[in-house]
């Protein structure tokens, strides 16, 4: 038997989540899993990180909402959802057989906001792990002012931290001076991993109408154009923290995630490129495997943070 | 109804101005059913500057020979891109997508289209038709140029024209037509697909005449299948998805158009 028909084991350990592979889909950007379904076995990704949650009912932003950039989009939809409570009583119900870890981002505009909707979180059996957002660029209040400084990502970490045993995930914001400052900082505070990045501040401007594209003048970037920056992102932090690091950013296709990896991500979640192809998480697994056998790992615990710099 | 992706291939694309152009597409596999008013995330590719889809209603079906044609004007680089197609070129297509219009309760319509928005009402006119409906079909454009393809619709009913500066049936906007002169209109429903400021003036005029109307938005769209919640439309009902619960909307939910 040659040892190329092995297949190589794709499978990552985030703290107290163990994912089948490490490739997850980025909140906002995938529903809450069902909405995929038509178009992939949502079960054979490493896990879903579900939409924004917050304690109350949210509308969100105005109508224009995204605007088209070159290779990506800005976005303000601004944390639209029903809130907490039902999330528990309509969502989970249609999630909690899933066999894919579902990750819940949570995010509010105070400190107790966020540990209401944690506590809440807690005793459900399938969320095995929330995603603290403290870098959505599209509220007014909360949201990135929690993730740009040093003692408000600390303050928040450490507060749900008391309510929340479970894996807990820190979303950091690119838009900072020292984005590994802030992630020691929340690791300090009890933070068990943390992923990054969210979206970049970026502006669109209509010329003929003499109007910014979003109601709310700027937004969050994402897409490829931001690939190379949050790779950027990804290598100090995963060089400053020693819990486990999700890398995200642009990420289309499996060189991209591989890409991650090697730069020390743990694991990786794809956002935008899900609109461009809902099946696109299944080629990246696939294609990570590939890349996996052609190389002759046979775990993907191999490449990850190995990216050789001599 | 279960959505999905497929490569079509295109086997002709009918230029039918400097605007505005046909793409007639072949199926590789058996599509699914489509219903009037559902549309189709399209994948331009070679063209860099676009990157997110583009969504276009479905104009016409051919079940039997497992084809589809979508009606497209020039508005940018993409639709731009996909007009340069050829026969035997892929076109990545998402669909069926979005809800559909609702067959009306009495036995009179009225579909009106303004340019491009004629599109979705070919499959809705032939629906009403097979139904054993009357159907009136109204179609209005700034110039005889943008009044594409009157005649398919006559084998379903009367084909009225307005164009804004008289070069083809009667001058001005669709609300002037003088179908709409008398007191009592006989249409039970109006469907209408076009500009915003056309489509809030039919709902209007709907409105006052006691008349039900349905209108399909065009609201910007990054996925097409409800995951990004950019797509949202204000209804009565709260912030709706234009992609899953639309395009085609009640007016009378429409929050912003009372
Ligand atoms: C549900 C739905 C059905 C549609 N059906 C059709 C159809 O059958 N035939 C057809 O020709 N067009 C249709 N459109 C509009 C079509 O999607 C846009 O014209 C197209 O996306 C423009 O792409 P572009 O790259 O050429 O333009 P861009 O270069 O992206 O933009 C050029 C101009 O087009 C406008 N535009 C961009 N997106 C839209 C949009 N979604 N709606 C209206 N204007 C837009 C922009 O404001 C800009 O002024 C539909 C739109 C929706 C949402
Ligand atoms: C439409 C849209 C909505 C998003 N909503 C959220 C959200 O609710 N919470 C969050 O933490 N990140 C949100 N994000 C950010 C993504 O999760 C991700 O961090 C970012 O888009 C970068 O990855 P990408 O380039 O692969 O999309 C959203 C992104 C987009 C495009
Ligand atoms: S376009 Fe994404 S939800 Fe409608």
């Amino acid at each position: 038997m040659s040892d190329s028909i092995i297949k190589p084991d794709l499978s990552v350990k985030v703290h107290n989540l163990n994912l089948k592979n490490p490739v997850m889909t980025a909140s906002g950007t995938f529903g809450y899993g069902p909405e995929f379904e038509d178009f992939m076995d949502v079960n054979l990704l490493g896990g879903i990180l579900t939409k924004a949650c917050t304690s109350k009912n949210r509308d969100g932003n105005r109508y224009p909402r995204m605007a088209e950039t070159p290779m990506g989009m800005l976005n303000s939809v601004g944390l639209q959802n029903k809130g907490v409570d039902y999330f528990i009583q309509n969502i989970y119900p249609k999630i909690k057989d899933y066999t894919t870890e579902v990750i819940v981002n949570v995010s509010d505009s105070t400190v107790e906001g966020y540990m209401e909707v944690a506590e809440k979180l807690l005793p459900l059996e399938k969320i095995s792990g929330i995603e603290l957002n403290i870098s959505c660029p599209n509220v007014k209040e909360g949201g990135m002012a929690f993730g740009t400084s040093c003692p408000m990502a600390a303050s928040v970490t450490k507060a749900v931290r008391e309510v929340y045993s479970k894996t807990l995930i820190v979303k950091l914001s690119p838009n900072v001076t020292n984005i590994a400052e802030i992630a020691r900082a929340v690791e300090d505070e009890g933070a068990d991993s943390v992923s990054l990045i969210n979206t970049l501040l970026g502006m669109a401007i209509d010329i003929e109408k003499r109007k910014p594209m979003l109601s709310t003048i700027t937004g969050g970037l994402s897409g490829p154009a931001v690939k190379p920056v949050a790779l950027r992102m990804v290598w100090p932090v995963a060089n400053a923290v020693k819990i486990p690091v999700i890398g995200m950013g642009g990420i289309s296709n499996a060189s991209d995630a591989i890409e991650f990896l090697l730069a020390g991500a743990t694991a990786i979640q794809v956002g935008t490129a899900n609109f461009i192809d809902p099946a696109v998480c299944v080629k990246i697994i696939d294609g990570i495997e590939d890349y996996l056998i052609r190389h002759k790992f046979s775990s993907v615990n191999d490449i990850i943070g190995k990216l050789n710099i001599q | 109804m279960k959505r999905t992706i497929h490569d079509f291939r295109v086997y002709q694309n009918d230029h039918l101005s400097n605007d505005y152009f046909v793409l007639y597409l072949d199926c590789p596999e058996k599509m699914p059913e489509i219903l009037p008013g559902q549309f189709v995330q399209a994948l331009v590719e070679h063209s860099p500057a676009t990157y997110l889809r583009r969504p276009f209603s479905v104009y016409h079906v051919d079940e039997q020979l497992n084809r589809m044609a979508l009606m497209i004007k020039v508005a940018g680089i993409g639709t731009a891109a996909l007009m340069k197609l050829s026969a035997g070129d892929t076109l990545n297509l998402i669909y069926p997508l979005g809800n559909s219009f609702e067959m009306p309760e009495g036995d009179h319509a009225l579909l009106i289209g303004g340019g491009v928005g004629i599109a979705p009402m070919y499959m809705l006119a032939k629906r009403l038709h097979d139904l054993g409906k009357k159907v009136d079909v109204l179609i209005g454009g700034r110039t005889s140029k943008d009044i594409i393809e009157p005649n398919l619709y006559r084998e379903f009913g009367n084909v009225h024209i307005t164009t804004d500066d008289g070069s083809l049936g009667e001058k001005g906007m669709v609300t002037q037509h003088s179908l709409f002169s008398g007191e009592n209109l006989p249409f039970s429903k109006i469907y209408a697909c076009g500009p915003d400021p056309m489509m809030r003036a039919v709902s209007n005029l709907a409105k006052s005449k006691g008349i039900d109307c349905e209108v399909s938005l065009e609201n910007l769209m990054a996925c097409g299948i409800g995951a990004c919640l950019c797509c949202i439309v204000e209804t009565n009902e709260g912030n709706k998805t234009s992609c899953v619960e639309g395009p085609v909307f009640n007016t009378r939910d429409l929050k912003a158009w009372q």
